[in-house]
């Protein structure tokens, strides 16, 4: 009754091809357990909720192009600014990411025929389409979407300052997509720690795969605190708790009764603990594809490999005790632990650039859509990641804090992240997913496109935060010379939205006038190039021999296999002979199709 | 195993330590629990998957306890494996189900019961309890797939 599924040496046929059965049509996605139709219905969903939040952002930007807009009122303009932080951040770039290429393409980077747990996966889906569902309902309920910042900062978020049911539909949406991504965190793990492929040891997995593997542990870390954190949020607005809630706690004498009264920063170290790891959850996956990427359009394996690995790790790591940077003005909080820390992460993020720039460095470089939008990462988080390294120091952070300057960062880091390496991501396994061609003319001028429109909207941001203006402002006064910086932005803003309507033209282009793609259509390395595009149920027939970190690329390769890391002479990292990924004469001796050399045991 | 309970281990560790740092330099006891929370997490998995290492390699125990013969490593740890020697049983796949849909629609609707009346809890519970009715039912049979 349930599928066994036995892995066939290359070159045998497969006597018992799996095929899918049961229901097809719509019944077929509902109760569908296979991780790429899920995978996709992720994808599809994050898609659409980036094309609404991105509305409601240019919805800000028109509002803020005069000095006292009137596009909309300041109530609209505080449910605009939460909305799109929060589907951008909740609903997008983090199940994208995690629910929706990881979902689809890790079990097939490591050779597994489906996610660990199939049913659970599916649920992670119908709970984030619920919480998705939920938070957008805000917008049609009395009182509006919820309005109090994605962060939701006691004590506006308390009853007494924002009531309503929109706000409540925010809390319980975010409750629901946490345990969502608790579910797929889970799942990325097992599947990871239990069903690679025989020879895919862990320093074999792609790099996607690993970051795929550091962000679960973090989803792990972080969004059990969140979803705690919310409900005794709503605790507080709805079942009379004192756990943020500071109003109603003086004694009749004026006296502040403590025992009454809960603690408002409370709330702050508890979303920031489950806030910073958030912005490396966001971030760690688009490394990812970037380091996919890279290699296979320089046509060289990746250059530190187990760099990278450690580098994530460390990223990781120290992305957990970092979360009060956010908090340096509360003044609660100890400002050397929080700052050393945040530094000490520039460490490893400029570990990953150098080991970025190496794999590119006298490589044959290929600029398809996927990799100028990796260059296009490049530049971006560059600029995020510096002024990021400029916030983690308290006194420009008191200087700059709530201003645009914050705003600029963040979005350069997100935008970077999220954005370029995310459709760098969905340009580059497209193909895979859909056994056909993006249009890559069309993906050049989306690229241009954005690039120009990335820069023209949030450099002035930085120029108008050291102006000080603050962020989440539905008006400002005239005459302090901050319209002009904020129309360029908003320029800016309809540039990237055009650039997403081409996207849409290329999809739609692909989806009427295809072209195939062919198994493996960029001469890639790693393991899901090596099945069919799409691949069949269970994703495997038949697997090559895994030797080294790209099994496919050795495969197609055998005269030029790669050279595995490890120790021994010969083995040290990818050597002088790695310019062209030709082996070095001699070792690429073609006993058996496809086997690099061996590898000494570790 | 090893390199798997290792990246937990190593999670604990690093956790604990700033764990200790951070509570003797900051006196800050709602973080201090929060690092303490993640050092258990990365601690529980990580010595099971040490144990089971150590098992791989003939313990009976973490260090003692020798067993008349060693199992030997997964062929997925193996760096000189061949795709057959992986051949048999992988795990068993669910084929499709309906059953993750009710549960999602059911705690959705549970949810926004605490938004909109009590009543829609009558229709989440109900619906909750049919899937994992159903699921349990499924995994015993086998599932259609």
């Amino acid at each position: 009754m349930t599928d066994v599924i036995v892995p066939q040496v290359v070159g045998e046929d497969y006597a018992h091809p799996h095929e899918e059965h049961g229901a097809t049509g719509l019944m077929k996605w509902i109760t569908t357990t296979d991780h790429k139709v899920i995978g996709m219905s992720y994808m599809i969903t994050a898609i659409a909720l980036f094309y609404i939040a991105g509305l409601l952002a240019l919805g800000i930007r028109v509002q803020l192009t005069t000095p006292h807009g009137t596009f909309i009122s300041f109530q609209q303009f505080n449910e605009l600014f939460t909305m799109h932080g929060s589907i951008m951040l909740y609903l997008f770039a983090g199940p994208f990411a995690f629910g929706g290429l990881a979902n689809y393409i890790v079990p097939l980077q490591v050779g597994a025929p489906d996610m660990a747990f199939p049913r659970l996966n599916a649920l992670s889906y119908w709970l984030y389409l619920g919480g998705s569902i939920m938070m957008l309902m805000g917008f049609v309920v009395a009182g509006g979407a919820a309005s109090f910042g994605w962060v939701a900062y006691a004590p506006l978020s308390t009853a007494t300052y924002t009531p309503g049911s929109g706000q409540d539909l925010w809390i319980m949406a975010l409750v629901l997509t946490g345990f969502s991504a608790i579910f797929t965190g889970v799942n990325l793990v097992a599947t990871i720690f239990y069903l690679r492929a025989p020879g895919m040891t862990m320093f074999r997995m792609p790099i996607f795969t690993w970051n795929m593997l550091v962000t679960g542990i973090l989803i792990l870390i972080a969004f059990p605190v969140l979803t705690a954190a919310l409900i005794m949020l709503f605790a507080d607005r709805h079942f009379g708790t004192k756990i943020y809630e500071v109003t109603g706690c003086h004694t009749t004498t004026g006296l502040v009764d403590t025992h009454a009264c809960g603690s408002a920063v409370l709330w702050q170290n508890l979303f920031w603990f489950f806030g910073h790891p958030e912005v490396y959850i966001l971030a760690l996956p688009y490394f990812g594809m970037v380091t996919e990427i890279l290699p296979v359009f320089s046509r060289k394996p990746v250059f530190g490999y187990k760099g990278m690995v450690f580098a994530t790790m460390s990223i990781a790591a120290l992305s957990t005790g970092v979360w009060a940077h956010h908090m340096f003005t509360t003044g609660t909080v100890l400002l050397p632990f929080f700052s050393l820390m945040s530094l000490l992460i520039a460490v490893p993020t400029g570990i990953k650039f150098f080991n970025w720039i190496g794999t590119m460095w006298r490589g044959e470089l290929v600029y398809t859509t996927p990799m100028l939008m990796s260059i296009g990462f490049l530049f971006a988080f560059l600029m995020g990641g510096v002024t990021g390294v400029m916030l983690a120091s308290p006194p420009i952070d008191f200087f700059v804090h709530t201003t645009y300057f914050v705003v600029a960062h963040f979005h350069q880091v997100l935008f970077g992240s999220a954005v370029f390496a995310g459709f760098a991501g969905f340009y580059y396994w497209f193909p895979k997913m859909f056994g056909r061609m993006l249009n890559d003319r069309l993906g050049r001028l989306q690229f241009g496109l954005l690039f120009v429109g990335f820069w023209v909207t949030f450099m002035p941001q930085y120029i108008l935060g050291l102006r000080g203006m603050p962020r989440r402002e539905a008006s400002y006064p005239a005459g302090l010379g901050w319209q002009s910086w904020n129309i360029a932005s908003t320029i800016g803003a309809f540039m990237i939205a055009i650039s997403f309507a081409v996207m849409l033209v290329n999809i739609w282009v692909s989806w009427r006038y295809p072209v195939p793609a062919g198994d493996n259509p960029w001469d890639a390395h790693t393991l899901e190039w090596f099945t069919t595009s799409p691949p069949p149920h269970h994703n495997y027939t038949h697997l090559p021999q895994i030797r080294s970190e790209r099994p496919t690329w050795d495969y197609n390769h055998p005269d030029a296999p790669t050279i595995p890391h490890g120790r021994g002479p010969h083995t040290n990292g990818h050597g002088p002979y790695s310019g062209n990924g030709a082996g070095p004469p001699g070792h690429g001796n073609g006993s058996s199709a496809g086997v690099a050399q061996e590898v000494p045991a570790t | 195993m090893k390199v798997e309970s290792s990246f937990l281990l190593g999670v604990a560790t690093f956790f604990g330590i700033i764990a200790i740092s951070y509570w003797f330099t900051a006196y800050e006891d709602g973080g201090a629990t929060m690092l303490v929370g993640v050092t258990a997490l990365g601690f529980l998995p990580g010595s099971y998957y040490y144990f089971w290492h150590r098992r791989f390699k003939g313990y009976k125990y973490f260090f003692w306890g020798k067993l008349d013969h060693v199992v030997g490593t997964r062929p997925e740890d193996r760096s000189d494996a061949t795709i057959a020697d992986g051949a048999g049983v992988i795990n068993s796949f669910p084929g499709s189900s309906v059953w993750p849909f009710c549960l999602g629609v059911g705690a959705f609707t549970l949810l926004l019961a605490f938004v909109f009346g009590a009543w829609l809890a009558l229709v989440g519970v109900s619906l909750i309890l049919t899937a994992l009715v159903g699921v349990t039912a499924e995994s015993r049979r086998g599932g259609r797939h």
